[in-house]
């Protein structure tokens, strides 16, 4: 049995002020095999990838990489062991073209006290690399031309560069489309048929997991539930156990009463981003907004919340226009809008949760010019409990909580301004399956409650299962309008790819 | 039971440390001094070391804000000086050889132009920094040089003296025993602590000196708060610039040098990050009570001036090195 195992972690334990991150988990990688790491947020998945990668020191447990005893101080010795990470966000160096990219910290360089790089030798170096691995790309080209689904094949690339025998890709195709996830995972099996490369392979996407891997480890809170080839399981039972609950907990809308119209667009354009948009949200509707990347969906609701400024078109509320220039008029007027980027343009990683959820709305919480603590506690309380956020107290720093939960915070801090309107940008990406469907009850409460709701998502089984009304995004223009009772993934992908425009109604 | 407690306090005691780990350097240069000079350690002494770092130590307050919101201000020590001999000139007594520079009035009112002039110039740099796009350092160093250049003209670079007593009580009385720049010190630092830590405009400047953009998304606004926060630092670089003269019974267009700089480094061994977000006025004041320590121990101990200087260099940059340490610790 010796060798069969690129990677053996036995019984691996980590504590945090406060919380129990791993009690005790195993995780066992076979030698040219991908193997799928799952588990809700939290689960503990990230904090035994850092302790791989050196970022985190265990505090038990043992790792034997290769057979022998293993231990990173830092990123730089893992990647020298052979453990290469990718993380979900990659950040190359934009102004350096991707062979300097793929080459950065092992340049090939001419004797000398210059250390003068040879450019001929590193993009030689690279161009063999992509063809061997059928990546189809020009060394030359500088790394801020490259797409994101580029950027991660470059990334891999990189990764096979160090003669990596374990690749660790987190959540490698949050933002491919589905041709390039197909790309993408030729490669992976290529890395493994022909180079015996192990992966560890992180994803909330369970088509993926099974189309892609071998073995599937999956945690919950800090713990080893079990670990089976992926052929042997079907995605029922691997949801019941990441979440230790039956799938038919999940999406469960309840219809609301449609009221009249709430939030009307007219003709709104940005130009290079979006065109003539034009669409009408109700009372008590969850309007679903599809498309692909890049088609303009993020773009237009930061115009309709005024993060951005149009360069034409009307935005009507109840029937009446309204000047929206900044988001602090769109708050005004009773919009909300959870953002897709938590990190960007969401949270205050250095501030409580208790701070983060008040934000929007300080000025109501004052009292004789000073923050009334009390009432914040109350009624921050209040959405704690009735979210369901994992968190030993209020007053702990947001950064300090799992993905599921800061978008909870996000989520609560619109709910307390009680909006007409709540904007919602992918709210569970990256998320567990627990925190989606809370998320997912509570728009379906929030619709009850007569609030107009937009949803953009990606994940067409939120689409489907949410939306009263789905609209169609292509290229920046509304390519589409179907009703959610009617709608089928197919028809909808049709449309966010185009093909399908002239079939619909005009 | 027992075992869980003790360990439960552990616990507590370092995040303690960790959070006010700087109060402990303090007292621990306290009984260093103590120990060294047995001048030190009396009423008299801690009195005067409060009274000389009241100065610098409200500059700081005011610094702290442009901090958390990831600026600066630079220009705090010549607003000081400018505002200095403004309120200086309207201050004169009657009899003094020659013409007063400025138009004698009430103290009250050179009180009130002085700190609206304060207060103006810091709104100048709020304005150029959040609606010019100009970066705080930039629009705050050309603030340092204008304000410094409009001292020197105003004064044609010479001290302005002969001030009414009832001005000169603001920096060298007393009330209840307690010179009046203390009082002045800790009534402005309640009232920063308030605005930073208890107010709607507090949790603004922490908003977005830690994320501007989520701020922007939360309804803030951004440009209004930020010139609030440098108009607050002008104002505070007003109180300390009609202590100084006050003090001094003379507004000296040199007031000032290189004030800025104490005032930033007391801020930053009070533990507010250059990167924003993070920043505290109690400790801003225990930042500045240690550098005034160790200025006033080395002159009791009689330490050379020249060598005074690179000590507190040493120790700016220790501090902060210890600070940065227990932020990587994870």
């Amino acid at each position: 049995m010796d060798g069969e195992y690129t990677l053996e972690i036995t019984n691996m334990s980590k504590s945090f002020p406060g919380v129990k991150a791993l009690k005790g988990v195993d995780l066992k990688v076979r030698k040219g095999t991908v193997h799928a790491l799952m588990g809700e947020n939290g689960a503990g998945k990230s904090t035994l990838m850092k302790i791989l990668y050196g970022i985190y020191e265990k505090d038990e447990g043992e790792i034997l990489f290769k057979g022998t005893p293993y231990k990173a101080g830092s990123p730089i010795e893992a990647i020298r062991s052979g453990i290469t990470m990718i993380p979900q966000e990659i950040s190359p160096v934009p102004n350096l073209d991707i062979a300097s990219n793929v080459f950065l910290g092992k340049e090939h360089t001419f004797a000398g006290a210059l250390s003068l790089v040879n450019q001929k030798k590193i993009h030689e170096e690279t161009a063999k690399l992509f063809a061997e691995l059928n990546i189809d790309l020009d060394p030359h080209l500088m790394m801020k031309d490259v797409s994101i689904a580029n950027a991660q094949l470059v990334a891999i690339a990189t990764a096979v560069s160090y003669d990596s025998d374990l690749i660790i890709m987190d959540e490698p195709t949050s933002a491919l489309t589905e041709k390039e996830v197909e790309h993408l995972f030729t490669i992976i099996r290529k890395l493994k048929e022909e180079r015996n490369i192990s992966v560890i392979y992180i994803s909330h996407k369970l088509d993926e997991i099974f189309s892609i891997c071998d073995d599937v480890t999956v945690f919950r809170d800090g713990e080893f539930i079990g670990c089976n080839p992926v052929a042997n399981m079907s995605k029922d039972q691997l949801i019941s156990m990441m979440v230790g609950r039956s799938m038919d907990e999940f999406f469960h809308k309840e219809s609301a009463e449609i009221g009249e119209v709430l939030l009307s667009v007219k003709d709104l354009s940005l130009e290079g981003q979006f065109s003539h948009i034009n669409f009408e949200l109700c009372r008590g509707e969850v309007l679903g907004v599809a498309g692909l990347m890049g088609a303009g969906r993020t773009e237009l609701m930061e115009a309709i919340f005024g993060y951005t400024q149009p360069d034409s078109g009307v935005i009507e509320l109840n029937g009446k226009p309204v000047e929206i220039a900044e988001p602090r008029d769109a708050i005004s007027y009773g919009i909300g809008f959870v953002t897709e980027d938590r990190k960007l343009t969401g949270i205050f990683q250095e501030l409580s949760i208790k701070d983060n959820m008040i934000m929007p709305d300080v000025p109501s919480y004052l009292k004789a010019g000073l923050l009334n603590n009390s009432r914040i506690k109350n009624e921050c309380q209040v959405q704690r409990e009735s979210l369901q956020i994992k968190t030993p107290s209020l007053e702990q720093l947001i950064k300090n909580l799992s993905g599921g939960n800061q978008q909870k915070v996000l989520l609560s801090r619109w709910l307390l301004m009680e909006p007409e309107v709540l904007i919602l940008d992918e709210p569970t990406r990256g998320i567990d399956v627990g925190a989606k469907a809370e998320i997912h009850r509570l728009i379906g409460e929030l619709a009850k409650m007569g609030k107009g709701i937009i949803m953009v998502s990606s994940e067409m089984p939120e689409i489907l299962s949410m939306s009263d009304r789905i609209l169609v995004m292509h290229e920046g223009t509304l390519s589409g309008e179907v009703s959610g009772s009617e709608a089928t993934q197919e028809h909808i992908l049709q449309l966010a790819t185009g093909e399908g425009i002239n079939k619909e109604e005009s | 039971m027992t075992a869980e407690k003790f360990k439960d306090s552990k616990v507590s005691f370092g995040a303690i440390f960790n959070k006010y780990g700087i109060v402990f350097i303090l007292i621990g240069i306290c009984i260093l001094m103590s120990i060294l000079s047995p001048a030190f350690f009396s009423v008299r002494n801690l009195t005067n070391v409060v009274r000389q770092v009241s100065i610098i130590g409200i500059l700081a307050m005011g610094v702290t804000f442009a901090i958390i919101t990831t600026g600066i201000d630079l220009s705090s020590g010549s607003v000081l000086a400018l505002v200095g001999v403004v309120v200086a000139s309207f201050s004169q007594t009657q009899i003094a050889d020659g013409q007063p520079v400025g138009l004698i009035m009430p103290i009250f009112f050179s009180l009130i132009i002085g700190l609206g002039l304060g207060g103006l110039l810091g709104g100048i740099n709020g304005s150029l920094h959040a609606y010019g796009k100009i970066p705080a350092f930039i629009a705050t160093l050309g603030m340092m040089t204008v304000a410094r250049g409009l001292a020197l003209l105003y004064t044609a670079g010479r001290p302005i003296g002969y001030l009414k007593e009832s001005f000169i009580f603001i920096g060298g009385g007393s009330f209840l025993g307690i010179p009046v720049p203390i009082w002045v010190y800790a009534i402005v630092g309640v009232i920063s602590w308030l605005l930073l830590s208890k107010s709607k405009f507090g949790r603004y400047v922490f908003a977005i000196g830690g994320n501007m953009q989520a701020a922007r998304m939360c309804g803030i606004n951004v440009e209004k708060t930020l010139v609030k926060v440098y108009a607050y630092a002008g104002l505070l670089s007003a109180v300390s610039g009609i202590l100084l003269v006050s003090r001094t019974a003379a507004g000296n267009p040199t007031y000032g040098l290189s004030y800025e700089l104490d005032a930033i480094a007391s801020t930053v061994i009070g533990g507010t990050s250059l990167a924003g977000g993070v920043g505290s006025i109690p400790l801003c004041v225990v930042g500045a009570l240690i550098i005034g320590v160790i200025n006033n121990g080395m002159d009791l101990l009689g330490v050379n001036a020249y060598w005074q200087q690179i000590v507190k260099g040493f120790i700016i940059v220790l501090a902060v090195l210890l600070d940065s340490r227990k932020q990587h610790k994870k």
